[in-house]
């Protein structure tokens, strides 16, 4: 007997989980001190905070990469939280992961040290220009460095270390992408490609250069006092996002080959839904109507209504416009409701992970579903009456959790939403 | 038996190359076996520089234009060629539930921008400081926009009003292989209608030239086909922009579109590449691919880059196989990585439309003369780092 969805598809459950964000490694840690209502952001010491307008953020600073670089930092923490979930699933043999491979990763690029090295390898003394680079680089002395930025080279390094299956694909949908590569593991388990899946998100960003690109957005939270006060999601005083690292993974299997093989199931994989904005490259609809079209697509997937929600785990960056839209978006799909369902935003604690982003969260919603608490959101000190949501502030509680809503939204107009529930429907 | 209604039916192309806008202008290019290449802008290396465009016509609003670097605008060209050849352009209903993946890097860095800080820091009296400094006050805000990988998609959405899932693939050559074999499988299995699949290349940047001399693959000196770059190889990189445009079957029919080809079938493959394994590879995925669908005439269409040791280990493959002739586009558009695989597929459309190949490369060694008719064609991606893909496209009957 086959155990099918209400749309005749295998269901797809996890049976392993890993996380690292700036409050910590590892699942145990991470949820002691979201339920605690700790905050995980920090001034930034890696690099010298001269004329930033934001100098704080949620660094992962106890995985150690010298001289520092952000890809290198995003693939460790990778293979960190692969270890973690696949150790919890008790799947496949070290180094032999039996399905395929989806991360999310942030685009990788040749960062500054690297240009740095070509510069003062190039012997130019002077003005310096990509032609003294590509001198250096001419040299042949610099294969590490194309190696190191190739954007495949994170999803391969980690194929060749985890023994995934096939090619593996590195997805990017801006803040959406780890919700993207759930996504896309859910569709494979689905098709009946693959029995089992293994979804990364990852991202060690915070770089002089990242920061200041976001920084000139205006979209990064200037509140730099104290540091652990600055993301305030759905507070009518937020002001922006504070960037933030962190991985997490998660191991998919089809509800079938997890039971055959008596492993434990931690939850239920049961909607995925996406639809893409077509307004403006950072902003969202006025109308709502991308937003509102994403999480109803989910719900439907899931075989579910809207009334079987119990809990959201909000995009909830605490900038002025996705606060304000999300809600719209909640108000919309929820109605009388959405004064009621709880919405916690794990950012106002972790920061925001970025391409990591939904995988963070999709492991903090599962652990929500897994423990029946709500973590908080912290800072929340000033109520936007434009946005009245229970937003769980400031403690966590406890709570009946049947289903629970993820949603994470990109520049772009990227808009995915994932549903979990406890137990196969 | 598969449900026929479930077959991909690759029903518009749009691309855009050193050889042209469009079908005709790629297979008049190839035919005369044109080598366009720009020896000057970035010498001693070669590029293989985009055709003008005339971005009115696919990116009506300036607007839109200049928030966009040229890599998203080649290949937001290209998208809306593909989509006006498969007759959804501007049809809302179809593009609502359009879903697109798209392959695609990043974008271009201000190397005015990067040469100040890298000339000035060393003398700052705190060059960490003065690198904040500079970045925060001469980095153009949108340049961020025009760098991220996944706005090429983004701009589709906003020019085109492609909206029913956004998905976008990193990681060079594969990254353009597995755009095509996921859009294909989900197709496949009924969780997709109508796909936009492709990418985009400027190959017009120094940035992108250091990351891949840094690797000892691009071309230097005088220009050699990709079957003769010697020992070392070399890549010549191409400003290439490829869409498709792949269809259910079932699909296209209701709405009373023609197929130009069937897309039957994609695999990939990955390895730490130890000597030999690409050459197993290409014959593991003949095996699935070919040997497995009906007969008729085939040719390999090889999207072999001139970076070695891929382009060798393709050739001792093709060696095997003395009776399918072979040709190989890098010659003739240069190699763009992401997108070269999408940009292949549609050359090989375009074969099988027309029932014939374009011209044999003479001293290549590998290419023999064939001109039709033609049934089938495999279509090679052999990543210059990492990666392995085939495709099988046939005629539709």
């Amino acid at each position: 007997m086959t155990a099918r969805d209400k749309h005749g598809r295998p269901i797809v459950v996890v049976t392993g989980m890993g996380v690292i964000t700036s409050l910590g490694a590892g699942k145990a840690d991470n949820w002691a001190k979201l339920t605690a209502g700790e905050s995980g952001i920090r001034r930034i010491t890696r690099f010298a905070n001269d004329g930033l307008k934001t100098t704080i953020a949620g660094t992962v600073d106890f995985v150690p990469v010298e001289p520092f670089c952000s890809t290198e930092l995003g693939e460790r923490m990778a293979a960190m939280v692969a270890d973690e979930a696949i150790a919890e699933a008790g799947i496949g043999r070290k180094g032999d992961f039996p399905g395929p491979l989806f991360l999310a990763v942030a685009p990788i690029e040749i960062e500054w040290p690297h240009r740095e090295t070509l510069a003062a390898a190039s012997g130019a003394n002077d003005a310096v220009g990509y032609d003294d680079l590509l001198r250096a680089s001419a040299s042949g002395r610099f294969h590490a460095i194309h190696e190191r930025c190739l954007f495949g080279s994170v999803a391969e390094h980690l194929a060749d270390r985890l023994g995934t299956k096939g090619s593996p694909i590195s997805v990017s949908t801006a803040c959406a992408s780890g919700s993207t590569a759930i996504q896309l593991g859910v569709e494979a388990i689905r098709r009946g490609e693959a029995d089992a899946a293994l979804c990364i998100g990852t991202d060690g960003s915070v770089n002089p250069e990242a920061l200041i690109r976001f920084s000139l957005l205006s979209a990064l939270s200037t509140a730099n006092d104290p540091p652990g006060g600055a993301a305030k999601p759905f507070a009518k005083n937020r002001d922006g996002f504070v960037m933030a690292e962190g991985a997490a993974a998660l191991v998919l299997e089809s509800y079938d080959s997890a039971k055959a093989r008596g492993a434990n199931i931690l939850g239920v994989l049961a909607g995925c839904g996406e639809m893409a904005d077509s307004f403006h490259r950072t902003r969202s609809s006025p109308d709502g109507k991308p937003i509102i079209g994403c999480i109803r697509n989910a719900i439907a997937d899931a075989g579910l209504t809207p009334d079987d929600i119990d809990y959201i785990n909000p995009h909830g960056t605490g900038t002025p416009e996705n606060d304000k839209m999300e809600y719209l978006g909640v108000a919309t799909v929820f109605g009388e409701r959405a004064k009621s369902i709880p919405v916690s935003s794990n950012k106002s604690m972790v920061g925001h992970t970025l391409s990591a982003a939904g995988t963070v969260e999709t492991v903090f919603t599962l652990l929500t579903l897994e423990h029946q608490r709500l973590p908080p959101t912290i800072n929340y000190k000033v109520p936007d009456p434009a946005i009245p949501l229970d937003v769980v502030p400031n403690v966590a509680r406890d709570a009946k959790v049947r289903h629970a809503l993820s949603n994470s939204f990109g520049f772009g107009g990227q808009n995915v939403s994932l549903v979990m529930s406890r137990e196969p429907a | 038996m598969a449900d026929p209604r479930r077959e991909a039916w690759i029903t518009g192309i749009g691309i855009v190359s050193c050889l042209g806008e469009g079908g005709d202008a790629h297979w008049q290019g190839l035919s005369e076996q044109r080598i366009t290449v720009d020896a000057e802008s970035f010498a001693p290396y070669l590029v293989h520089p985009l055709a003008p465009l005339d971005l009115d016509k696919q990116i009506p609003k300036k607007g839109d234009q200049r928030q966009m670097e040229a890599w998203q605008r080649i290949g937001t060209y290209a998208a809306g060629l593909a989509l006006a050849d498969a007759g959804v352009k501007g049809n809302a209903e179809l593009l609502a539930h359009m879903d697109m993946i798209v392959a695609a890097g990043g974008g271009e860095r201000d190397i005015a921008v990067d040469g100040t800080i890298l000339s000035n820091r060393g003398k700052a009296a705190n060059p960490a400081a003065y690198l904040n400094e500079r970045l925060m006050s001469d980095l153009r805000p949108t340049l961020f926009l025009a760098q991220l990988s996944n706005l090429l998609a983004g701009n589709i959405s906003i020019v085109h009003g492609v909206t029913g899932s956004s998905r976008t693939f990193m990681g060079e050559e594969a990254a353009g292989v597995d755009a095509v074999r996921v859009a294909l499988a989900r197709i496949a299995a009924g969780q997709s209608e109508l796909a936009l699949v492709g990418g985009s290349h400027n190959g017009e940047r120094e940035d992108l030239l250091l990351l891949y001399d840094a690797g000892g693959h691009a071309l230097r000196g005088a220009f050699r086909p990709v079957w003769e770059r010697a020992q070392a190889g070399g890549m010549v990189l191409g400003s290439l922009g490829a869409f498709l445009v792949i269809e259910a079957r079932g699909h296209a029919e209701a709405r009373n579109a023609k197929p130009l080809a069937r897309l039957s079938g994609v695999t990939s493959e990955r390895s730490p590449r130890p000597a030999g394994a690409v050459t197993a590879a290409l014959g593991r995925m003949w095996q699935s691919l070919v040997h497995s669908a009906a007969g008729g005439r085939i040719a390999v269409l090889s999207g072999a880059t001139g970076a070695e040791p891929a382009t060798g280990e393709e050739r001792a493959w093709l060696k095997t196989m003395p009776d399918v002739p072979v040709r190989a586009t890098g010659t003739y558009i240069g190699h763009g990585f992401e997108p070269q695989f999408a940009m292949n597929i549609a050359l090989a459309t375009l074969a099988l439309v027309r029932d014939k190949l374009f011209p044999a490369a003479a001293t290549s060694g590998v290419e023999q003369g064939y001109e039709g008719p033609l049934d089938r064609i495999a279509v090679t991606a052999v990543g210059h780092w990492r990666g392995e893909g085939m495709a099988l496209i046939e005629r539709a009957t």
